[in-house]
């Protein structure tokens, strides 16, 4: 029996790839959103290169429909869309990478804590139990009634919010890792908790938490763009998709590709997000395929 | 099944106690105290001590947490700052159209999203299922208040059949109430229904590779029936779920589909109390709203018992 759970010799394949990049880039609709997410990262990074200035203004060229002067037209005071959607792009980007990073700092620490010390579980999940206890965007939008409107604040109010999703993730993995044999191993060799759990715990619960990461991203740019839309996000002035719409909305008869072009960046880049995050779901852990994952993206 | 209801409700306490607990702080991380904001910017140092007094805002943290507990206990949410009656009464007068709201796009989402993942698992890997599939992808990756808007494009702008925003209340004729819902709870029930269907297509495919169903196919059973009477019914279970979950998403998805179309609901009413700094209105909705929240997830685990003959509880 013993001879079946033996690796695989390496030999046989050919070492040119790696062999998570050719599973990944099996499936034409990962592939696709990888392309859509790369789209995303250009824009964004090359903002100040490819668009003007998106803050100013031409009032005599204001409302003009999209031409060869304005790629998307200008917006009630004459402000370039094609500049704002570029930097609302840049925008979008710096809310989810920050609350990704930031969310599974916070996540994974109250994760870890809940699943490896069972005394602290009680009172970490209960904590996080209440957060999540209320709906997204309501209790991002409480946040940021609270904390006053700024970028910085969005990014913090959005990552209280899904720290907790985070958490949930990493102590389920936990509580099945530290039961292990290998880790059983370890212990009686004498290694700390810290090395316990840096070496050998926290290494083997990546791949929920990465596939969590996509979903986490997406959630973050939809949010900060609903936040920004209701007025309660980023400050006007700061270029986001979610202001541009709110503008727009009120000239939506004279001048439909106010809502047009932003809303095509929102969606491109959340349907790429999930194209790419569904595809790292099936490579990473095939076990949850489905429902859990569906069910927790819901939740 | 007694005990675990009652075990399933004592639970919903600590919770509970987290929730008005982080209503509580949130409002006190606020910047600016209450009392000036509603003294005004020319209110002296000595009427913003006066208000203070008269809310309670002088006493130490603790013991207006304590206070705090209390008066929720008695259902009691305080004042509102700007519009100088009781939280719950505003509250109150808000909720007709976000629950009208809220029901009539679940009653969209299932009415879509069931039947969509029920053919997509019947032709599994065929054309019809793909592009089911990508439909709902590119559904899910819609924000609700953005199809909201192109529909107000389309529908009202381009082809003029409905309104271009607004509300009718019920007292003016159910019909124009629903009229005026319609492409709000599309906007809304269309989002949701691309998730259902994702979930009800899974569901049905784990089901179609249970014995009882090869078993169903083995007896010459005809393939209508196998799917539509055997294996749907079961499937019905996660499905059921993700409704009663829907139920919850979608009704904080109506605090944002109401502002685009101006819908005088419960979110209008939470944005325009932010923007006006009116704490306790701010801290009732969100109570509300969560309240909401957990009595559904708890209406949906409760579901299981009557769904799932096999699910038991000790």
């Amino acid at each position: 029996m013993s001879v079946i759970a033996l690796p695989r010799p390496d030999a046989a394949r050919p070492a040119a790839r790696p062999r998570w990049l050719v599973l990944l880039t099996r499936r034409k609709t990962t592939m696709v959103g990888a392309g859509l997410m790369v789209l995303m990262l250009a824009l964004g990074v090359l903002a100040p290169v490819i668009a003007g200035n998106p803050g100013h203004m031409d009032v005599a060229g204001r409302l003009a429909a999209p031409g060869r002067a304005h790629w998307f037209g200008t917006d009630d005071v004459g402000r370039d869309v094609w500049s704002r959607v570029v930097y609302g792009a840049r925008l979008s980007l710096l809310v989810g990478v920050a609350v990704v990073v930031l969310s599974f700092v916070v996540g994974v620490a109250c994760g870890t804590v809940a699943g490896y010390y069972r005394r602290l579980d009680n009172l970490v999940m209960r904590v996080m139990d209440g957060l999540m206890a209320f709906p997204a965007i309501v209790l991002a939008i409480a946040l940021m009634a609270a904390l006053g409107p700024s970028v910085i604040n969005v990014i913090v109010a959005i990552a209280v919010v899904y720290s907790p999703r985070v958490a949930r993730v990493v102590r389920g993995s936990v509580l099945v890792i530290r039961e292990t044999a290998y880790v059983e191993a370890a212990r009686a060799l004498g290694a700390s908790d810290l090395t316990l759990l840096a070496r050998h715990v926290l290494p083997n619960c990546l791949s929920p938490v990465i596939v969590q990461g996509s979903f986490v991203f997406a959630a973050a740019v939809l949010t900060e763009a609903a936040l920004s839309f209701l007025g309660v996000g980023v400050p006007p002035y700061i270029p986001s998709w979610g202001v541009i719409l709110a503008e727009g909305r009120l000239y939506i008869q004279q001048a439909p590709w106010l809502v047009l072009y932003p809303g095509l960046a929102i969606m491109l880049t959340i349907f790429g997000l999930n194209l790419f995050g569904d595809g790292l779901r099936d490579l990473l852990d095939p076990k949850i395929r489905g429902l859990a994952t569906e069910r927790q993206r819901a939740a | 099944m007694k005990t675990y209801v009652v075990r399933r409700l004592l639970a919903l306490l600590p919770v509970a106690l987290v929730v008005a607990t982080v209503a509580f702080v949130l409002m006190h991380l606020a910047p600016g105290d209450p009392a000036s904001v509603i003294a005004g910017p020319d209110a002296s140092r000595d009427d913003v001590q006066r208000i203070e007094k008269q809310l309670g805002l002088d006493a130490p943290m603790p013991v207006q947490l304590v206070r705090w507990y209390g008066r929720l206990v008695r259902g009691d949410l305080g004042q509102s700052i700007f519009l100088r009656k009781p939280v719950t009464d505003a509250i109150l007068d808000r909720v007709e159209p976000t629950l009208l709201l809220t029901l009539f796009a679940i009653a969209i989402s299932v009415a879509i999203g069931v039947p969509a993942g029920v053919i997509a698992a019947r032709y599994h890997d065929t054309t019809t299922d793909q592009v089911l599939m990508v439909i709902a992808l590119l559904g899910v990756s819609i924000p609700n208040f953005l199809l909201g808007l192109l529909f107000i494009l389309f529908f009202s702008v381009w082809l003029g059949w409905f309104p271009v925003a607004g509300y009718s209340p019920l007292e003016y004729g159910w019909l124009k109430t629903l009229r005026s819902l319609v492409l709000p709870a599309f906007a809304l029930g269309l989002v949701q229904s691309a998730l259902i269907a994702r979930i009800a297509r899974s569901s049905m495919l784990d089901i179609l590779r249970e014995q009882y169903i090869t078993a169903g196919r083995a007896k010459g059973l005809a393939e209508r029936a196998v799917i539509y009477k055997h294996a749907l019914k079961n499937a019905m279970i996660p499905t059921v779920t993700i409704i009663g979950i829907s139920f919850a998403i979608l009704i904080s998805g109506a605090v944002v589909v109401e502002t685009v179309f101006n819908i005088p609901g419960l979110g209008r009413l939470i944005i325009s109390a932010v923007l006006r700094r009116d704490y306790p209105v701010i801290q009732g909705v969100v109570l509300c709203i969560a309240g909401l929240y957990m009595l559904i997830n708890l209406a949906v685990d409760l579901s299981y018992l009557v769904f799932d003959p096999r699910v038991k509880y000790q």
